[in-house]
């Protein structure tokens, strides 16, 4: 593709190649008797082949059509902005030392306003410039991991993603901070969760609702909470900073293996399911909303178990669900399948012989509810009790996506049946609890 | 003063916004309303400025932000969702809008964009919960003639009004969302308007246009002018919200004066040979050296715990206090800085000092610690020490620049045509593309069939308001320039009553009520139909609507049946009618006895005082007439 000449295609391409013109020149387009002037800007990759977008002078973009009449005519340059950033905030001395590593997304950024394009801020001046709040809170150094989009993550930028967190606090930091899409972001704590065991520092997870370009981002408040947990909070576990409700008060900080995005778009889409967050930062204060945490010791020596076993299925079981579906998973060679069964643990009797089957050919099989809330009971039914005869293995109320994510670390640990079906029914970092209270 | 308006090189240029009457909001599905009452759901939020790649920050906006400044959102379900409250992203560009700002465009000749791209305009003051206003361009490079005269319309933009303020508190502003995402057209004037009057004719212009379209909101705050306004020699100023037309050319005129005015105190600050470094920040704590004054403002603020600071304004002597216009002077434009970027309530200065009870000592005790002389001037703030010390900076950066002359600013317009200082004038405006809204294609057929269905003009309208209805000129002029000439059609079509009379209540009638302080625009267009209907159904009398109209805008969500019920003015039927002359005609037989036939009038004048509203006068009349003439028989045989 054009560089100069992003996201045209087509005729307009034509047109604009033939013109000698590229992005950011101020061109001329005639059309007949009208004429338009303004400075050429990149076109949306989803728009089509017939308009030419320009930035008028009054700031406002228009698409102009592209007819056989049109004529377009280099004018000028318009300058690119030189950025001067504003003099960095005094770093203060003996401040705790945090790392932030990115993932992808941006965790601050600068708009150009001459062609709209979104400019990460990757070095930690830019980042200090941007959020000066931050030269109080702690000395920071950056990391850009991988630039992709949440969804596009796999178990292997877990395993990497662990590895680095790793080097970082063999560094000795007083906390990591990761900065990450938040569509999958409850997926990837719960896969430090498991990773990195025996925690000396804090790792905190940290995303935003809210695009970092608009002033009413949440990006700023959701990273200052961020880092602050990372320095100073008492607690050394993994965990997801995020708007605590939708003003920009606290930012709440959510065990790793129980928080779920609960919301599309809310900037307090993420909860804690089933238990009680940890902490919240206010005020730049860490408030502890429980007592029952691992507490941060910089002599702990981190156990990193990085590894993590992609044949692994999370299955949602539906009305009228084909048991084929599971046969093809066996098939397959998938070693372990979760099953999002209905209420307390149930799926229909028309697919037990398909689990009976993939039992027997050594796949491990358990159950979490799509209830999302609430404890899996396979005593109170009949179905509940056949399966678990067939030995599925329950859940308790363990989120799906957490069980998903630790079936397949497991298996990434070992080849052992009977020792994977113990790890499972364990609980290894709080994702797993004995007594539901009621939180309401 | 008498101002040769060309001679001082006046240019105004006017951003007319007109609310559109859609059904729903720009960019979700919520209507388009204001609540009343106690928010359901309120939010605070931080906006943060964000830095453009010229480095460049609103300095207002970045000043509020450092001192901690946060907006309290208030909302309610019916008029706002998760769009408004920027927790979830917009919706697609409502189209019913759009069609109208394509509609205007085609009225005043612009040409429409091929292509209309949603823009975010950096807006953080706390009006847009998402700091931006997203807006748009939908026809370009238009005209329209107004006096002889072509006035270029540069831009018709469609955008999502803002929410309104409701209060402030401290560091926390609070801001209703209901009026954010309204719909708003955008009409811009080219910098060619030469004289108050000629603003004036303009914005009626341009009002006549929208209204033409029919599908634009009516009532107070539903269209607002902005003006920009400058002399040479002077400054660019951008006054906001402008709400009655009839106030413009009286702003414009008192914006050239107050400019004039300055002009003359930066030529008598030179003859003073005042220097700009001579103006120092250097403030003095005069707190203790206040500590027993008589002053009651200061007396107070101390004993609160806060301090007193003054600061020195070098040969400003017998300037601070000289009016600029009616009711502004250079202190007022000093005390509006120190409340903008202080947070203070006002400040004192050296001209007015006598009416604030300062004893004499104490006066010679501030001179001699800000050693000042003859021809100094001298401000004192009481306040705590931050807000004091922002305060007096903000003064004394306002009198260099009375050195300069006039400062680039924006301006709030009062009721009384005067203006007060809002904030000063925002850099470039900050745009980029608003990605969540994708790009609309405006075809070419779309357009030609918009131009074969373009509304009449107003101008029209007044011709066929005459030939069709038969109203006089006068009478078809006024209603054109009302905001009831969109409904006027349906009123008459849908009841039975006489054009004329619909006419004249909606002007003078409903004129005559404002002036009286009734809120007539609360009245919607529903209950107007209601009002005319019962009137032609005979179920009320002309003589009750004021009462009705006055009635309904006090019970918005009422009939007008409800109305007729509560105020006892139903028609009476014609037995209670008969029965009611009966009465009347024997309480007054002495009257009817020696008058005779002649007690017409007289018994005419009685049943209406007691029954107006409830009858109507013919019927009367005729029923008066009828007993009148049987008695006459009577008494003859």
């Amino acid at each position: 593709m054009n560089e100069s000449l992003s996201g045209y295609k087509g005729r307009v391409l034509d047109v604009l190649v033939k013109s000698k013109v590229q992005v950011g020149d101020l061109i001329r387009i005639n059309k007949g008797d009208i004429t338009y002037e303004g400075i050429l800007i990149p076109r949306s990759e989803l728009g089509d082949d017939k308009h030419i977008v320009i930035k008028i002078r009054s700031g406002y973009n228009i698409g102009v059509e592209v007819t056989e009449e049109t004529k377009v005519t280099k004018i000028g340059v318009e300058k690119a902005p030189a950025f001067t950033p504003p003099a960095l905030p005094a770093q203060k001395p003996g401040l705790p030392k945090v790392s932030i590593i990115s993932t992808g997304g941006t965790i601050a950024s600068r708009v150009d306003y001459r062609t709209g394009a979104v400019r990460p801020a990757i070095s930690a001046s830019d980042l200090y410039s941007i959020v000066p709040e931050l030269s109080d809170v702690a000395a920071i150094d950056t990391q850009i991991l991988f630039s992709v989009f949440s969804e596009d993550l796999t178990p292997k930028h877990w395993s990497k993603l662990a590895v680095t967190v790793a080097e970082h606090i063999s560094q000795g930091v007083d906390g990591v901070v990761v900065t990450h899409g938040t569509d999958t972001m409850g997926y990837t704590a719960a896969a430090l969760s498991f990773a990195l065991r025996n925690l000396p520092v804090p790792v905190v997870l940290v995303g935003a609702q809210r695009s970092e370009d608009r002033p009413s981002s949440d990006a700023a408040s959701n990273l200052i909470g961020a880092v602050s947990a990372a320095a100073k909070a008492p607690f050394a576990e993994v965990v997801v900073a995020m708007h605590e409700t939708i003003s920009d008060e606290s930012i709440v900080l959510h065990r790793g293996t129980k928080v779920r995005k609960l919301h599309t778009s809310r900037r307090d889409a993420f909860k804690t399911v089933n238990a009680q967050p940890i902490a919240k930062v206010l005020d730049g204060q860490i408030v502890k909303l429980t007592d029952d945490y691992l507490k941060r010791d910089k002599e702990k020596s981190l156990i990193l178990q990085p590894k993590f076993e992609e044949k692994v299925a999370l299955i949602k079981f539906y009305p009228g669900m084909d048991s084929k579906i599971i046969d093809w998973h066996v098939e397959a060679g998938y070693k372990g399948i979760i099953i999002e069964g209905t209420g307390l643990g149930h799926v229909r009797q028309a697919i037990f012989h398909s689990i009976k089957k993939a039992i027997e050919k050594g796949v491990l099989v358990a159950m979490a509810s799509q209830c999302i809330w609430g404890r899996v009971n396979m005593n109170v039914y009949t179905t509940g009790r056949d399966l678990v005869a067939m030995g599925v293995v329950p859940l308790q109320d363990m989120l799906a996506e957490t069980a998903l994510v630790k079936i397949m670390w497991i298996l990434g640990q070992t080849q052992d049946k009977e020792k994977a079906k113990d790890l499972l029914a364990t609980n290894l970092a709080y994702e797993i609890s004995s007594r539901t209270v009621d939180t309401n | 003063m008498k101002v040769d308006f060309s001679a001082v090189g006046l240019k105004v240029g006017l951003e007319c916004h007109q609310q559109l009457a859609t059904k729903e909001k720009l960019f979700c599905a919520c209507k388009p309303d204001l609540f009343k009452g106690e928010p359901e759901i309120t939010f605070l939020r931080r906006l943060r400025p964000t830095q453009s790649e010229l480095g460049q920050t609103d300095p207002a906006a970045y000043f509020e932000f450092l001192k901690g400044v946060k907006i309290l959102y208030e909302a309610d379900s019916k008029t706002s969702c998760l769009v408004e409250m920027d927790e979830e992203p917009p919706h697609e560009l409502n189209r019913e809008a759009l069609e109208t700002a394509l509609l205007v465009s085609l009225m005043t000749s612009a040409e429409p964009v091929d292509e209309v791209h949603v823009m975010r305009k950096v807006v953080i003051d706390g009006s847009n919960t998402t700091g931006f206003q997203r807006t748009c361009v939908v026809g370009m490079n238009g005209s329209i003639v107004v006096d002889g005269k072509t006035v270029p319309i540069q831009h018709i933009s469609l955008e999502e009004d803002a929410a309104r303020k409701t209060g402030a508190d401290g560091l926390t502003v609070r801001y209703r969302i209901d009026r954010l995402c309204v719909p708003l057209i955008e009409v811009t004037t080219g910098p060619v308007i030469y004289s108050p009057e000629e603003a004036r004719k303009v914005a009626y212009a341009i009002g006549r246009i929208l209204r033409a379209t029919r599908r634009v909101k009516r009532g107070i705050g539903t269209i607002r002018q902005d003006l920009n306004v400058s002399i040479s020699d002077g400054a660019l100023i951008e006054i906001k919200g402008v709400q009655e037309l009839d106030l413009i050319s009286q702003i414009v005129e008192f914006e050239v004066q107050r400019q004039l005015s300055l002009l003359s105190i930066r030529d008598e600050l030179k003859k003073r040979g005042l220097s700009e470094d001579e103006i120092r920040d250097d403030s003095a704590d005069v707190t203790s050296d206040l500590a027993k004054t008589g002053c009651r403002v200061i007396q107070k603020a101390i004993g609160q715990g806060k301090k007193v600071f003054a600061v020195k304004l070098p040969k400003f002597s017998g300037l601070l206090g000289k009016e600029l216009i009616p009711n502004l002077r250079l202190g007022t434009e000093m005390a509006d800085r120190a409340r903008f970027w202080g947070r203070v309530g006002g400040i004192i200065h050296s001209d007015e000092i006598a009416s604030y009870g300062l004893a004499e000592d104490e006066l010679c005790l501030i001179k001699r610690i800000l050693k000042v002389e003859q021809q100094d001037a001298f401000v004192l703030v009481a306040d705590t020490e931050e807000n004091a010390f922002d305060a007096l900076r903000a003064v004394t950066e306002r009198a260099r620049e009375a050195l300069k002359g006039v400062p680039e600013e924006t301006r709030g317009s009062n009721p009384d045509g005067t203006t007060r200082y809002m904030r000063p004038r925002p850099g470039a405006a900050r745009m980029y593309p608003e990605t969540d809204v994708p790009p609309i294609t405006i075809s070419k057929d779309y357009v030609s069939r918009l131009r074969s269905q373009l509304p009449e003009p107003l101008e029209k309208t007044v011709e066929r308001l005459i030939k069709k209805y038969g109203l006089n000129e006068k009478l078809a002029r006024q209603l054109q320039d009302s905001e009831y000439v969109a409904v006027f059609d349906e009123l008459v079509e849908r009841t039975k009553v006489s054009p004329t009379f619909i006419a004249a209540t909606l002007t003078e009638t409903f004129k005559a009520l404002k002036r009286d302080g009734v809120e007539v625009d609360k009245v919607t267009d529903d209950q107007l139909i209601g009002v005319f209907e019962l009137l032609g159904l005979e179920k009320t009398s002309k003589e009750a609507i004021p009462e009705i109209i006055t009635w309904l805008t006090k019970n918005e969500s009422s009939s007008p049946s409800e109305a007729i019920k509560a105020l006892g003015l139903s028609i009476i039927s014609e037995q209670e009618l008969s029965n009611v002359v009966d009465e009347i005609i024997r309480n007054n037989e002495d009257a009817v006895r020696t008058k005779g036939e002649g007690a017409l009038g007289f018994l005419m004048g009685v049943v209406m005082k007691k029954y107006r509203g409830k009858v109507k006068p013919d019927q009367v009349n005729a029923v008066l007439k009828e007993r009148l003439s049987k008695l006459k028989k009577k008494s003859l045989h």
